[in-house]
């Protein structure tokens, strides 16, 4: 049946074939049935990475169960529709929490393994893809294949962070992490030049598992932000907090996200950081995942949605890279509340398509405001290209064929992976098919 | 009364809505279930998420001809040889095309024995042995269609209106006892059930605002319970339409 699906930045529609996966035995009957497919979770990546105009989207949030857990090893295994929100509630409870997580935990398994997510641990555990044991593979002739590290590498280091183009992940065990207590110990710091976040990266390193920081993506003069760093207190005291959620209740108009608002909130949240306590306790999920509290919160930008733009620059030309870009950002004078700025670990990525190297990571929001967006984004793209680095899948929605193949260039070795029944309107712009 | 052996079963433990009850069931601290089914590999899948997301939850699997009443009546024997069974909810059945109901006598013949005939099997069996006990809380699915036959799903409709005829003797019969039996009647839900229908996702309830109504009439013990609530209303109308009008609808 047909039905209209989007993301999480609402630019693009799609009016497609929709299936509601309910278990494993109906994706596999109903796959060789179809012609054309993607894998679609929860749909907060934000640009068309789970969306396909001509083919069918598979949906995958009702394989929502739990299979395995080893409370020794901490190893689960779930159907691949299971929230991380719900892995987190079940595995705080038991003294264990996933070792990666993204900002929110709408997302489901299958989704965080073929985008390869990150956290803001990553120096410590990696990415997402890290985290993965082992996982099952459906292709669209109905068989099903194992991957792990040893057993089907090719194909395990093809899936994670695959963007859904190997086939549908029905299922994967991933190993958690240990934890004495669901709260963690927050510190914030504040720094006024991406020479002074570096700095605060590197000392932050060796005794802080979590850090990110929160930079003022309007200002000229200099670079502010607020830096936050974060470990697992040992408090003992593990429980589960479902959070109070209230939902953005309409539509506007316009986007309220403009740059009069962003200047006065940039102020208003600098200032309150400055006035508050600089180390306190935080609940995870608090830490974890701060805007799952407003439901549709992508609202706020309008009609016309909004884009997420998120590069990595390598280390070597990091700082200067990342300069440029924001000034390329403040000049014209739009962006988001949201600007994050974090500095990659040397962990290997595992995926052939995965977005971490060591470097440092921007990610903003901007409103959709068709053209002018587009062009701002090219420049950025030039600067991206130029400094060698490439940009997150998850949220793209505008990078031309030429960025990514120059600057995902496993593509080659992972194109005979590819199922042919499975491609995205993601896949269609950046490579053709 | 061993209340420690107090079961839970779910016929149709398949569908999405016993599914969802389930869940709600082991969430509020039941831990025996009995699942009953025909496709095994889903069954033990379902069993599967209760047993690992749920402490000391234990869940059986049970696959048998749903339209034998001599297996229906061994399963239940057996059930009760075992334990007390605390609550049994009904749920099994599945939407047949009308058309090729109207085509095929044996499609038609099929789709009332599993949607009429079979569900009733099963609360006959179950009441038998609650009657003894004077105790038990059994929660039936019909359907709205039962309310008023109409040409767009009289088959399936015919089936749930046999339904709640049958549940009515029933409540008649045990009025007096200890026992509580549940009619409910769900509208257009988002299941597997309605995938094909070609609705809007939107207009459909959703099936753990459903799944919740049912658990929670179950134990008050609600004879009848239209979910959502506006359908009570709606069906109310819809049977009091007169027939000339009604026969100039096209639903």
């Amino acid at each position: 049946m047909k039905s209209t699906t989007t993301s999480w930045g609402r630019v693009f529609e799609v009016n497609s074939e929709c299936f509601e996966l309910q278990d494993q035995f109906q994706a596999i009957n109903q796959i060789k049935s179809t012609e054309t497919l993607i894998p679609h979770g929860m749909g907060r990546s934000y640009g068309d990475v789970c969306l396909s105009r001509e083919g069918a989207i598979y949906k995958t949030s009702k394989m929502d169960r739990f299979i395995d857990f080893n409370d020794k090893t901490g190893v689960l295994e779930c159907e691949s529709g299971v929230l991380l929100g719900h892995i987190q509630e079940y595995a705080v409870k038991r003294g264990w929490l996933l070792a990666v997580t993204p900002g929110t935990q709408y997302v489901t398994l299958g989704g965080a393994i073929a985008n390869d997510v990150h956290g803001k641990n990553h120096h410590k555990y990696g990415s997402f893809g890290n985290t993965v044991v082992s996982l099952k593979l459906l292709r669209s002739d109905g068989s099903v294949i194992v991957c792990d590290p040893e057993l089907n590498r090719e194909w395990y280091c093809a899936t994670i962070g695959g963007i859904g183009l190997t086939g549908l992940i029905l299922s994967a065990k991933i190993q958690l992490r240990p934890v004495k207590s669901s709260m963690l110990l927050l510190e914030t710091d504040f720094f006024d030049s991406i020479e002074q976040f570096i700095k605060l990266s590197k000392k932050s390193e060796g005794g802080w598992e979590y850090s990110v920081a929160w930079v003022d993506c309007l200002r000229t003069k200099k670079t502010r932000g607020i830096f936050f760093r974060a470990n697992h207190s040992n408090d003992n005291c593990l429980n589960f907090k479902k959070n109070k959620i209230i939902s953005f209740p309409f539509m506007p108009p316009i986007s309220l996200v403009g740059s009069f608002t962003l200047k006065w909130f940039n102020r208003a949240y600098y200032l309150s950081h400055l006035l508050k306590r600089r180390s306190s306790f935080v609940h995870y999920s608090n830490f974890f995942y701060p805007l799952d509290k407003i439901k549709n919160w992508n609202r706020i930008y309008g009609s016309n949605g909004f884009y997420q733009y998120q590069c990595v620059i390598p280390e070597n030309q990091a700082e200067a890279g990342i300069e440029k870009l924001l000034g390329i950002i403040s000049d014209a004078g739009v962006g988001s509340f949201l600007a994050v700025l974090k500095q990659f670990g040397n962990i290997p990525s595992v995926g052939m398509l995965s977005f971490p190297i060591p470097g440092i990571t921007l990610a903003l929001d901007f409103p959709n405001q068709g053209e002018k967006t587009k062009h701002l984004f090219s420049r950025l793209d030039e600067i991206v290209k130029i400094y060698g680095g490439r940009i997150y899948l998850a949220k793209d929605a505008s990078m031309s064929n030429q960025l990514f193949s120059d600057s995902y260039s496993n593509y080659g070795d992972f194109i005979k992976f590819r199922d042919p029944k499975f491609s995205s309107m993601m896949s269609k712009r950046l490579t053709g098919v | 009364m061993n209340c420690a052996n107090k079961k839970v079963v779910v016929i149709g433990a398949t569908s999405a809505m016993a599914e969802k009850c389930s869940r709600i069931w082991a969430e509020d601290g039941k831990s025996q279930f009995v699942l009953v089914g025909r496709n095994e590999l889903k069954l033990q899948s379902i069993a599967q998420h209760l047993v690992v997301s749920y402490d000391n939850v234990k869940a059986e699997i049970i696959s048998l001809d749903f339209n034998s009443p001599q297996q229906i009546a061994s399963m239940v024997e057996r059930l009760y040889e075992e334990g007390v069974v605390d609550i049994v909810l009904i749920a099994h059945g599945f939407l047949p095309s009308q058309e090729k109901c109207q085509e095929d006598l044996k499609y038609c013949n099929e789709a009332l024995q599993l949607n009429g005939l079979s569900p009733i099997l099963f609360l006959e069996a179950f009441v038998k042995k609650m009657e003894k006990l004077n105790y038990g809380h059994i929660g039936i699915i019909g359907s709205v269609a039962g309310d008023r036959g109409r040409k767009s799903n009289y088959v399936y409709g015919s089936a749930k209106g046999l339904i709640e005829t049958y549940v009515q003797g029933l409540q008649h019969r045990l009025a007096k006892l200890n026992i509580k039996i549940t009619l409910i009647k769900p509208g257009p839900t988002n299941t597997p059930m309605t995938a094909g229908l070609g609705l809007e996702i939107n207009r459909l309830a959703s099936v753990d605002l459903v799944a919740n109504d049912i658990v929670n009439a179950i134990a008050k013990g609600v004879p009848i319970v239209y979910t959502p609530r506006i359908w009570q209303f709606i069906m109310l109308l819809i049977s009091n339409i007169p027939r000339y009008i009604f026969n100039r609808l096209n639903i």
